[in-house]
This record gives C-alpha cells, sequence and structure tokens, in this order.
C-alpha cells in the first residue's frame, strides 16, 4: 500500500461496460446442465397438457413467420373462476402463449396494477393450491402452454422439487422467477430440467453484454427481453434503447451460433407495452414474441364485472394478435 | 496508512485486499480510531489475526474447517455473498450491474486513503464519536444479588450520535460512496424513522437529494421523525401497500431503485438485503465494537463477556458483535421483538419463530405464513417490526455463535421505564437515560439475563438509540 492511491473514476454509462466479467460469474457453467446432456428423469411425461413445449412454440412460429403474442394475468384476480375462464378465451382469440402470475405479498418487480392484482387475489384467499386446482382443469382444455410467473419466496416454502413435480403434473410448461438471477438459479435449473419445466430468464438494460451472453445461453423456452429499466407497468411509449437491444442480442446470438455454443432462443420482450403500436413496434425491430402484462390486468380489475372483463380481453387480444405478423 | 496499523493484522490487511476477491477488505482495520492509531494492542487475542488469515483464503478456509470440524466460521461473507446457506442476491435481473458497482467500489475504497481520511474525520467531528462506553451504576446496583454479587452493565452510547442512534455510522459512509459512484439522488426505507433521519441528514449534508420511503403506519407513530426528515430536505414517501409498515416501504424503495438504478443509490439501512449490503452496512458499524474492545481494555482491562443488543434488521448488533465474532469467550445475546407474546401471531421475533426463505434479496430466517407469503409483524417499536432478519445473524445463530431471544411489548415498556427519567412517574430509576422503544427490548432481557450472570461478569449492551421519539407512545401507554 505504497504511494497515493489514484482515485477511482466511474464510468458514466455503467451498463455496457465490457469487462463485467469478474471470475465469480458462473461462466459456462450452464452449457452441462443443457437439455441434451443431462438425462430425464421422466420421459415418459404425464402429459396433462396437449400443448407444445415453449420452445416447439416459437419454432413452429418462426417457421411460419409469426410473431408470439404473450399475455399475463394475476391467478386469482378478481377471482380464480375468472382466471380459468380468462385463460380460456386468451387461448382463443390468438394468444400462443400465456404467463400466469401467483400472487405473492412482496412483488418487487411490479408495478402498481399488478401490486394491487396480487393484493386483491391474496386477500379473496388465493393460495398456491388453488391455483394448481384450477390449472388441473383447464390447463386440458387450452391449445396453447402456460408458463407460471412466481417470486422465489413461495417455490422455497414447498421445497423446489415438490414445486416442479406439482406444476408439471398440472400441464405448466414454463417458469419465470423474476428475483432468482443467475447466480443464485442452479437447484431451479437442476429441478426444472428433470420435471420438463422450461425456466426462462431475464436479461434487461442494465445487463452488460457478457453477462447477457450467459443469460442467453442458460435460458430455456425463450428469453425474457425487459424492455424497460423498472418495474412493470404500461408506458406512453416503448423504450428506445430496446431496439438497440434487440439487435445486441441477436448478434449475441450469431456469434454463438458461430462458436457452436448453442443454438438461437427466440427472444420475447416485456414490460411496459401495452398497445397495439407498442407491439408493432417491438415485432418490427425482430422480437419473436411480446409480453403484455398490466394492459391486460388493469382490464380485469378494473372492469365492473367479471363478464364485462372476459369480453374488453377477448376485443384486447385480438386487436394485439392483429398487429402482429 | 497500512504502516500505522499494528503488526499484528497490518500486511495480512493489505494482502487481503489485493488477493480476496470480494472478501470485506474493512476487515479488522480501516475506521480510524480518534488518537489511536496503533490499531489493535499486543494483547489482541491470536483468534483475531488467525480470522483474519481465514478471510484471505475465503472459501477454502470455510470448507477445511468443516472436514476437520472445525466450526466453520470461515470467510463471512464468502465471495458469493453467502454467511453459510444464508445471503445471495435474490433481486431482479436489474439490479445485478448495480450491486456488482456497489462491491466494487466499496473494494476500491477501502485502499482509498482518501476516503479513510474523509469519513474518518465526519465520524469524529460531525458524528460525534467515538460514543462513549458508559458504567451503568444504578442498573448495575439494580442487578446485584442479595449477596452482593452480580455482573457490571455498560452501555455502549450510540444514542449520544449525532442524530441520536447509531444508524448515523453507515449512512454517512454510504453517503460519501454515492458520491464516489456519482449518484446524486438517494433512496432510503425506515422503520422508526431513525435510518431515514439520519440519510436525510447525510443528504443535507452533502448536497443530495434525498426521498425515504416509510410505511403509513409508521408515519402515525414515528410522526417527530416524519418531521424531521421533512425539515432536512427529504422526501417522505407514504407507503400504503401490503401492511404499510417497513417491509412494504423496504419493497418499494426496491421498486424505486430498480426504476431508477442508474442515478440512485439506495442506502439501506440494515445488514439484510441483497450482497453486498449486509456486509457493507456491517462494516460501517463495525467501529461500535471495535471502539468497545478498546474501552473495555481501558476501563477494565479486558474483554466484555457478554454483548447484548436488540435486533430488528441487526445493523446494532452486528456492529457490536462483529469485532467480538472471532473471541468465543465473549458471549452474543440478541434481542427480538416478541410483540403481543411469541404464541400471540403478533409478533416480529423472526430468529426464534421464523423459517429460512427470501426476503428483499436475502436467504434469511423470516416470517411467513403455510403459502409462503410474508406476513406482518407486529412490535410496538417501528424498528423491530420486520419480518426478516439479516442473513448473518440467521448464520451465528446456526452455528450457535450467537444467542438470540425476544421480550414482549409490555416486557419492552418496563424496559423503557426501567432507565427512564424522572419525568415517568410510575417509575422512579435510575441512570436518567431515556432510551428507544428498540433499545428498551435489550433493556429488558437484562432482568432475564443478569441473574445468570456470575460475580463481576461484564455486560455491554448496545445503547442504539434515544427515545425523545417515543415518549408519545410511552405516554399513550401510561394513561391506558
Amino acid at each position: 500500500m505504497a504511494g497515493v492511491v489514484p482515485k477511482i473514476s466511474f464510468p458514466s454509462s455503467p451498463a455496457r461496460i465490457s469487462g463485467f466479467t469478474s471470475p465469480r460469474w458462473p461462466t459456462c457453467k450452464f452449457t452441462s446442465l443443457s437439455r441434451s446432456t443431462l438425462s430425464r428423469a421422466s420421459l415418459s411425461v404425464r402429459r396433462a397438457s396437449s400443448a407444445s413445449t415453449i420452445s416447439d412454440t416459437f419454432s413452429r412460429l418462426k417457421e411460419q413467420g409469426k410473431v408470439a403474442l404473450i399475455p399475463f394475468i394475476t391467478a386469482g384476480d378478481p377471482d380464480l373462476s375468472t382466471t380459468s375462464e380468462a385463460l380460456k378465451i386468451l387461448d382463443s382469440s390468438g394468444s400462443d402463449l400465456i404467463e400466469l402470475g401467483v400472487p405473492y405479498s412482496d412483488p418487487l418487480a411490479d408495478g402498481p396494477v399488478i401490486q394491487a392484482a396480487a393484493t386483491r387475489a391474496l386477500e379473496n384467499g388465493t393460495n398456491f393450491d388453488g391455483v394448481i386446482s384450477m390449472l388441473r382443469e383447464v390447463i386440458p382444455q387450452l391449445s396453447c402452454p402456460i408458463s407460471l410467473f412466481t417470486y422465489y419466496n413461495p417455490i422455497l416454502k414447498r421445497g423446489v422439487e415438490k414445486f416442479m413435480s406439482t406444476i408439471e403434473e398440472v400441464g405448466v410448461r414454463g417458469l419465470v422467477v423474476p428475483d432468482v438471477p443467475l447466480e443464485e438459479n442452479e437447484s431451479l435449473r437442476k429441478e426444472a430440467i428433470k420435471h420438463n419445466i422450461e425456466l426462462v430468464l431475464l436479461s434487461t438494460p442494465t445487463t452488460p453484454p457478457e453477462r447477457m451472453k450467459e443469460i442467453a445461453q442458460a435460458s430455456e423456452g425463450f428469453i425474457y427481453l425487459v424492455a424497460t429499466v423498472g418495474v412493470t407497468g404500461a408506458r406512453a411509449s416503448v423504450n428506445l434503447q430496446l431496439q438497440s437491444l434487440l439487435q445486441e442480442i441477436k448478434e449475441v446470438f450469431n456469434l454463438m451460433s458461430f462458436c457452436h455454443f448453442a443454438t438461437p432462443k427466440p427472444v420475447a420482450v416485456g414490460f411496459g407495452i401495452s398497445k397495439p403500436e407498442h407491439v408493432k413496434q417491438v415485432a418490427g425491430w425482430g422480437a419473436d414474441g411480446v409480453i403484455v402484462g398490466s394492459a391486460f390486468v388493469k382490464l380485469l380489475g378494473e372492469a365492473k364485472s367479471s363478464d364485462e372483463g372476459l369480453k374488453q380481453l377477448e376485443t384486447f387480444t385480438r386487436s394485439l394478435k392483429a398487429a402482429l405478423p | 496508512m497500512a504502516a500505522s496499523a499494528n503488526s499484528v493484522i497490518g500486511n495480512p490487511i493489505v494482502g487481503l485486499a489485493k488477493s480476496s476477491p470480494s472478501s470485506s477488505a474493512f476487515l479488522g482495520a480501516r475506521i480510524h480510531l480518534r488518537g489511536e492509531r496503533s490499531g489493535r494492542s499486543a494483547s489482541a487475542s491470536p483468534s483475531s489475526a488467525l480470522a483474519v488469515s481465514c478471510a484471505m483464503s475465503g472459501n477454502v478456509a470455510a470448507v477445511e474447517a468443516e472436514k476437520n470440524g472445525k466450526p466453520g466460521l470461515g470467510s463471512r461473507p464468502d465471495s458469493f455473498g453467502r454467511f453459510g446457506r444464508f445471503g445471495g442476491k435474490y433481486v431482479p435481473e436489474t439490479l445485478m450491474y448495480a450491486l456488482f458497482e456497489l462491491e466494487e467500489a466499496f473494494r476500491a475504497l477501502s485502499k482509498d486513503e482518501d476516503f479513510q481520511k474523509e469519513l474518518d474525520g465526519i465520524l469524529r467531528d460531525y458524528v460525534g464519536r467515538e460514543s462513549p462506553l458508559y458504567f451503568a451504576e444504578r442498573l448495575t446496583e439494580h442487578y446485584r444479588r442479595s449477596n452482593g454479587e452480580g455482573p457490571h452493565i455498560y452501555l455502549k452510547r450510540e444514542d449520544l450520535n449525532h442524530t441520536g442512534a447509531h444508524k448515523i455510522n453507515n449512512a454517512v459512509a454510504q453517503a460519501l460512496l454515492a458520491k464516489r459512484l456519482g449518484k446524486k439522488r438517494i433512496i432510503a426505507e425506515t422503520g422508526a424513522g431513525q435510518h431515514g433521519v439520519a440519510t436525510a441528514t447525510v443528504c443535507a449534508r452533502f448536497g443530495l437529494e434525498c426521498i425515504v420511503y416509510m410505511g403509513a403506519q409508521d408515519m402515525e407513530r414515528q410522526a417527530l421523525n416524519v418531521f424531521r426528515m421533512r425539515l432536512l430536505g427529504a422526501e417522505v414517501r407514504g407507503v400504503h401497500s401490503g401492511t404499510a409498515t417497513l417491509k412494504d416501504a423496504t419493497s418499494e424503495a426496491i421498486r424505486d431503485w430498480v426504476t431508477n438504478v442508474e442515478t440512485t443509490h439506495y442506502i439501506l439501512g440494515s445488514v439484510a438485503g441483497p450482497h453486498p449490503y449486509p456486509m457493507l452496512v456491517r462494516e460501517f458499524h463495525a467501529v461500535i465494537g471495535k471502539e468497545t474492545r478498546k474501552q473495555a481494555l481501558e476501563k477494565w482491562g479486558g474483554k466484555p463477556d457478554v454483548l447484548v443488543a436488540c435486533v430488528g434488521g441487526g445493523s446494532n448488533a452486528m456492529g457490536l458483535f462483529h469485532e467480538f465474532v472471532d473471541d468465543t469467550d465473549v458471549r452474543l445475546v440478541g434481542v427480538e421483538a416478541a410483540g403481543f407474546g411469541l404464541d400471540s401471531g403478533k409478533h416480529a421475533a423472526t430468529l426464534t419463530k421464523g423459517e429460512v426463505g427470501v426476503l428483499h434479496g436475502a436467504m434469511s430466517y423470516l416470517l411467513q405464513d403455510d403459502d409462503g407469503q410474508i406476513i406482518e409483524p407486529h412490535s410496538i417499536s417501528a424498528g423491530l417490526d420486520y419480518p426478516g432478519v439479516g442473513p448473518e445473524h440467521s448464520y451465528l445463530k446456526d452455528i450457535g455463535r450467537a444467542e438470540y431471544f425476544s421480550v414482549t411489548d409490555e416486557q419492552a415498556l418496563e424496559g423503557f421505564f426501567t432507565v427512564g427519567s424522572i419525568a415517568f412517574k410510575r417509575l422512579s430509576r435510575l441512570e436518567g437515560i431515556i432510551p428507544a422503544l428498540e433499545t428498551s427490548h435489550a433493556l429488558a432481557y437484562l432482568e432475564e439475563l443478569c441473574p445468570t450472570l456470575p460475580d463481576g461478569a461484564k455486560v455491554v449492551l448496545n445503547c442504539s438509540g434515544r427515545g425523545d421519539k417515543d415518549v408519545h407512545t410511552a405516554i399513550k401507554h401510561l394513561q391506558l
């Protein structure tokens, strides 16, 4: 510690620094856990669902030159039977994949609309077992796959293994856990693979390129590209940075396929997208899928009655679908 | 400054800062004590030197110790931000870079002489450190048994710091850190309001924009602090979602950070949250324990036998305990809030009644229901009313290094009055110090603890805050 230590200057644009790969990042650790190298515990899958996997859904859409429409709604708001109906309507109105949010007391990644939906759902007694029962009944009636969106603590409470086997059993195909980053998701990944659940990871505008690559490699089903620096919630316009982010992530895949790291995975964009114009814009920039959440949740939550909400849901879904190739 | 550090730990610290990628580079030294240049005296236990070298080799030491059947204290935290199985970074991806940046800045600043000097100066001239270690003569007398034997009670006077609690130690250091990071906007969460006031104070001092999130319920019961924050120029945003208390304020602060991460630094107020916060906040409060060691030596030529502190998130306790964790002959006692009683379902005794889960970015004990939802805790004291606890406390409990008990609202009020001033008629008492209700929990536990202690046992209780903010609550209960 001799001499004068020069003052450290910090770059003004942190997100796009190269060199954000400290030895602690689990580089390439995840490639060994890919589906192709790990034998699946249950190949004779209890297929509760007739829907294909998320990956297959995206492959099919790509062949057809289409972009996936992915709505998100909170289970139990206003109640589970409305949710059940909503899932059917979303399915028949053109959704390609549906994200179902499990209500939680402390949703860190969610803005006021989804927070309020979760509070309402919890207040009317919605719990995980109730959501599972509802799904057990409705999933066989759906043609598009269902993915769950839940925070980590409810998973931990049950035990990761038990949670995965439960959702597999009712036919859930995918899982998004927003408060578990790459570093912490080893046990989730292991159990997800064992139970045929595709664990979708998120990348955001503050994720540096090297890390985005790691996430892209490890994510299954698709990569959830968060459109804005923020929590969920409709915005007036789409973050323009998104266009370059999409380009970047696509470049990452070009590089990956060049180096035989992995085949390119679909990229779906979410957070803040709420109108047909947004959806069209984002699809135009190269997204393989578009996720719309708060707009749907608000619709259902603010409707004067369940029936009215469901009707509006159908109209809205069709309008979004129409804006997509 | 390394040259001035004691030879027992001087060189290893230098090595520590360079070699260990993420361990706390503040381990063992750098908060400069007033008038004290030589760091620890030669009588520092050999185990502390060992502890430092353990930290240098990081995880390896922990693994080795486990293998040899020794209690694996190892590196706290390890390079993944874990204390055993606790800790970690369970946050949305949007925050991951900011956490990395924060940790890097913290490590860099440990080697930065300017930063050290500036922080030392502020702690001394602005905060008013070092805080006294006060022999509580009448409290000691109160606990003296009929045969004349009993422990000696000392109070570490964090209540005498500027703003009236220990919270400022961390706020000041993080504000300096934020400035170095070029962040001009500061956010914080607060329960009792002490951390909010400390943050508003340092933001005024350093010219930073300040927004404090506070549960609407807490705003009501700590109105004095709300006023103080606003007077200091901070914007206090009431949080009405969830249970409208500290946990919801914390969630909202995290959401704000997720949204404004590029311009904003989040001054987390306790040793909870995602890595590196538990480590950072502990290191910034570790001055409490370091001073205590020195003062104990001066006063009675030895170490404390028992350390007692209240535990909400765990910052004042960690600040006092950290220095002594590797001195296994020093007992560490944490006191949580049992609210209406442990079986009432209305308490905040996380370590006693909680289960392991993930809250606000860290894996730790927490209060949750059968569905994994976080439940609303209860304590008469807003600062202890948190359903989680810092991961390091969870770890220290699991390995049996620290003991955790709890005290009800009523017992705490009694404790409040025990050292309260003569303004409260019902109780005479004893030292003319009005403690915060949070601190009163620790004081109340002395009733249980002292009869079990041998004659002359030295007890140091962290008097973490003053109770002016709680006077109206106390009056309300008196009238009932």
